[in-house]
């Protein structure tokens, strides 16, 4: 059978390539959320491993509020992507550097 | 082997595969496409673990709604692929040792055999009467109704801020005004004006007609 | 009417009045002003009068109002305790300070501060009241500081002149050296016996007789005696004892109602008085009480001595106080307690009569202290003169005045304490006899006897103060006469104080009043007073030019009573410039270089230097906040993994 470290491994090469890329990606805030939602996916497939592991409902119970609050930061994360579009006409963030003292 | 674990190895293969294929296609629609074969595969592996619902909700929510929004942001911003090609390989070695390390470190702590079958057996699976959706309903409903309403809040908060960035007032369109519309009075709209009545024959102004 | 209620009203009256007064003045007319005030302490002084009858009669009361705070197993509260002791207090104090009240009517008559201070002097009889009434260290230490506080505020009334607030500023700065030892000492006594209350304190006193702590070179200190020197620093600081004594003479530079009412008759004593409360605790400590012993007797003469060279009227009488409170101080010393508060009220009276009779002198003269300038004035003010014979025979000890019998029975206590250090004291002690003869009457012959020496001015319109400002001498003058006569037998017996002090062994027979009057002839006190009255007259009235010469002849020794001992430069020297120029290095060194130079600009220099570093890191650019973030997500990680 699948022992739970499998599950656990395949969360960690996910994230891992997540990482990897959002140092790749800096030129395409799109690419960059995406790079998020694997995160997100990642953390979920650990949640949701140790939910049927461990017999607990709850661990899903979680996954779906993450998935909720995963929505909600696409949503807006997506509109600030558009916001900026509209203003710069470039979503490239070696461009946004607004916060430089 | 089992099909079941035929099923997850395969299933994770594809999630590995397509994940980097995430990251690396530097097309932001190819990406997003790949996006969605990563979320449907980790729906299958999510069925291997019992988790119906939650893998039918991914499918619906992540491949039904966010992606199609990806799609069309994607599509409706004019991107210049050429240059997000640039700088692509330079932060490579950066991230992927940081990557590589982080795989090494998990790794040890994963496969360290805390989590072998030995220690956490794999449960026995539900028969055909059990619902997912039904033990999940029954818990949110109950003992997490406060978390859900605020969930609710939350998204709410998260459609109105959407909608309040990227609302813009174009000059050129035309908006009705209903407040405006019912306070409207008579005398906004109608003049009326007091002449002498005219007859056919007083031309002499220079009325022609 | 109940003690209770009595004692409520007493310092209520005051403290209302002065409060109304003071915020009202602007209001108020000056007539409503002194009435306001003067009833108050009217009221107060009846209900202290009934107060005394009530305690005569047997009553007590110990009781607490109101608790101030409370923490762990201490409770700071406000609490009256009434007994002879206090009551005696509060008869003295209400009384002197009603014909002060009254005789400010007179005196500050044209003075554009008279609200003001009818407001002060109210406040002050208020916080005096509070001083004898409490039955806690707390509030005896409110007291304490309020009576300061009016003293500092009265001394620089007139603040439109320098001396006068340089005055009041070094009455405050001297008072703190004493009140710091004050406080040191009510700590200690919070840290030996957890507690602040007399009654407490007191019946536990001989449980930690024994109780001792390590002194700096290894030696061991009794805890009472530490806690009693620490007390007795204050009484030295409030009741100006040498050292602590360069305040009260400059305090003349307030009002002379003030000078009378809160430099000779009340507050300064409140030192002795405090010390007569604490007996129980002095009691156990022989080291302490032989302090207070040498500290009395070196104040009374080397004050008596400097008193004679003095020429302003308000500083002979300034300097005589100080020398009676150190007679005080003597009789505590020895244990007579109850003969020191019993000298304490007479002198009260005596004293407060002369301040005011020399008031009345400075009011009739138009502000001339001098008293080469004065001469000759019995004939024009008589009732003046009158009474102030009448108190300077009672400060004398002329018998039956009531200083006769108080200073006589210090006298007596300290020859019958039969002590190496007693016996010397008591030759300090009739030789101080003869000097205040000497300083007093040489007061009374230079003002009012021999030729005038008038300036131009004032020479034709002398004439006698009006009635505000002579009844209230009239009215002291009485108990000047009478005060010792009716009072020496109670407290000879013991029957005036009771239990509220400790009874001494040393205090002396009881002889009674009819027998000290008539053996009076034979007692060295009596003789020495008459040869200074004696010497008095031949060296100011009959050969005027005598003084002069003795001083010629020796001048360093009248150089140094002039000068005070040079006390005061010496302590400008080693506390003014010593002071000022600690301040000059810290000035440099600690205030320029460390906290300015190194910690404020030396800060900001870091920080800038600090942050321009970190300033690199902020690129502005989001992903490289991320990478950081990364890196220490990785760094926790690799910790957890491998180190712990």
């Amino acid at each position: 059978m699948i022992p739970l470290s499998h599950y656990l491994m395949l969360s960690t090469l996910l994230f891992s390539i997540s990482i990897i890329g959002i140092f790749l990606n800096r030129k395409n805030l799109v690419v960059l959320l995406m790079a998020i939602e694997l995160l997100l996916l990642a953390a979920n497939i650990n949640f949701v491993a140790f939910s049927h592991y461990l017999g607990d409902a709850a661990g899903q119970v979680f996954v779906f509020f993450v998935l909720t609050v995963a929505a909600a930061e696409s949503a807006i994360g997506l509109a600030i992507l558009i916001v900026v579009f509209r203003n710069r006409q470039s979503i490239d963030v070696q461009d946004l550097s607004q916060l430089k003292g | 082997m089992s099909f079941l674990q035929v099923s997850f190895y395969c299933f994770s293969l594809i999630l590995i595969v397509a994940a980097v294929r995430v990251v690396t296609v530097g097309n932001a629609v190819k990406a997003a496409l790949y996006l969605v074969l990563v979320f449907f595969s980790a729906a299958c592996i999510w069925i291997t673990l019992e988790a119906e619902f939650l893998a039918i909700v991914l499918v619906l929510v992540y491949v039904g709604a966010v992606m199609v929004l990806f799609l069309f942001v994607v599509m409706m911003l004019d991107i210049d692929i050429t240059r997000m090609r640039e700088s692509f390989g330079r932060y490579l070695f950066t991230g992927g040792s940081i990557a590589v390390i982080m795989v090494i470190e998990l790794g040890i702590v994963v496969m360290a055999g805390s989590f072998d079958l030995d220690r956490v057996p794999r449960p026995v699976g539900h028969d055909s009467e059990y619902s997912n959706t039904k033990e999940l309903g029954i818990l949110l409903y109950t003992d997490y109704v406060y978390i859900v309403e605020l969930a609710a809040i939350l998204l709410l908060v998260a459609i109105i801020a959407a909608i309040a960035l990227t609302l813009r007032k174009r000059p050129k369109t035309h908006y009705q005004s209903p407040s405006q519309q019912l306070t409207v009075t008579k005398k906004e709209r109608l003049k009326i004006v007091e002449m002498d009545s005219e007859t056919n024959r007083s031309s002499n102004r220079g009325s022609s007609s | 009417m109940t003690l209770e209620l009595l004692v409520l009203m007493i310092p209520t009256s005051c403290l209302v009045a002065s409060v109304v007064t003071g915020l009202g003045s602007n209001y108020l007319t000056s007539r409503v002003v002194h009435l306001i005030t003067i009833g108050a302490v009217t009221i107060s002084f009846l209900g202290s009068l009934w107060v005394g009858v009530l305690v005569i009669q047997g009553q007590r009361l110990d009781m607490i109002l109101y608790t101030w705070g409370a923490s762990d197993t201490i409770n700071f509260s406000v609490g009256f305790l009434i007994d002879q002791l206090s009551s005696l207090m509060m008869v003295v104090v209400t009384f002197v300070s009603l014909m002060v009240h009254i005789y400010t009517v007179g005196y500050m008559k044209e003075d554009p501060g008279y609200k003001r201070f009818f407001s002060y002097i109210c406040l002050f009889t208020f916080a005096m009241l509070m001083l004898v009434t409490a039955n806690n260290f707390l509030l005896l230490f409110f007291g304490w500081e309020a009576v300061g506080l009016v003293s500092y505020l009265l001394i620089g009334f007139w603040f439109e002149r320098k001396s006068a607030t340089f005055a009041s500023l070094k009455a405050f700065l001297v008072n703190r050296v004493g009140d710091l030892g004050f406080l040191l000492g009510i700590a200690a006594i919070l840290s030996l016996f957890g507690t602040l209350d007399y009654q407490a304190v007191f019946a536990s006193a001989p449980e930690y007789a024994t109780a001792t702590v390590e002194g700096p070179f290894g030696n061991e200190w009794k805890w009472l005696t530490i806690i009693c020197l620490l007390l007795f620093v204050g009484a030295m600081g409030k009741s100006a004892q040498v050292p602590l004594h360069v305040w009260l003479p400059d305090s003349m530079e307030g009002p002379t109602p003030i000078s009378a009412l809160i430099h000779a008759a009340t507050m300064v004593t409140a030192g002795i008085f405090m010390v007569a409360r604490m007996s129980p605790l002095f009691e156990e400590s022989n080291v302490a009480l032989i302090t207070v012993l040498l500290v009395g007797a070196i104040t009374a003469i080397s004050m008596a001595l400097v008193a004679v060279v003095q020429n302003d009227i308000k500083r002979v009488v300034a300097y005589s106080t100080l020398s009676q409170l150190g007679y005080m101080t003597v009789a505590l010393g020895v244990s007579a307690y109850s003969v020191a508060i019993f000298h304490l009220a007479t002198h009260a009276f005596f004293k407060a009569l002369l301040f005011l009779a020399a008031g009345s002198v400075i009011v009739a003269l138009h502000h001339e202290q001098d008293m080469r300038r004065m001469g000759g004035l019995w004939r024009r003010m008589p009732l003046t003169y009158i009474t102030a014979l009448i108190g300077t025979m009672a400060l004398v000890g002329i018998p039956p005045f009531a200083g006769f019998f108080s200073k006589e029975a210090i006298i007596e206590s300290v020859l019958v304490s039969h002590s190496v250090v007693g016996s010397v004291v008591y030759f300090m002690m009739i030789a101080g006899v003869f000097l205040t003869a000497l300083y007093s009457f040489r007061l009374i012959f230079l003002v009012f006897h021999g030729e005038s020496r008038l300036s131009d001015g004032n020479s034709n319109h002398v004439h006698e103060s009006t009635w505000v400002i002579t009844i209230p001498l009239i009215l002291l003058a009485i108990p000047s006469l009478f005060s010792g006569l009716v009072l020496v037998d109670p407290v000879l017996s013991g029957n005036l104080l009771g239990a509220s002090v400790v009874s001494g062994v040393h205090e002396g027979a009881s002889h009674g009043a009819i027998y000290m009057l008539s053996h009076a002839w034979v007692t060295p006190p009596f003789w020495l007073a008459i040869a200074g009255t004696i010497a008095a007259w031949l060296l100011y009235n009959r050969y005027p030019s005598t003084p002069k010469n003795i001083a010629n002849r020796s001048q360093l020794g009248y150089r140094v009573l002039v000068n005070k001992y040079g006390i005061d430069r010496l302590y400008e020297l080693i506390f003014a410039d010593g002071a000022r120029a600690l301040g000059h290095v810290l000035w440099k060194f600690g205030d320029r270089l460390v906290v300015d130079h190194t910690l404020v600009n030396g800060t900001a220099r870091f920080v800038g230097r600090l942050s321009g570093f970190f300033r690199l890191l902020q690129s502005g650019y989001v992903y490289h906040y991320a990478f950081v973030m990364v890196v220490g997500l990785v760094a926790i990680m690799s910790w957890f993994i491998f180190f712990s």
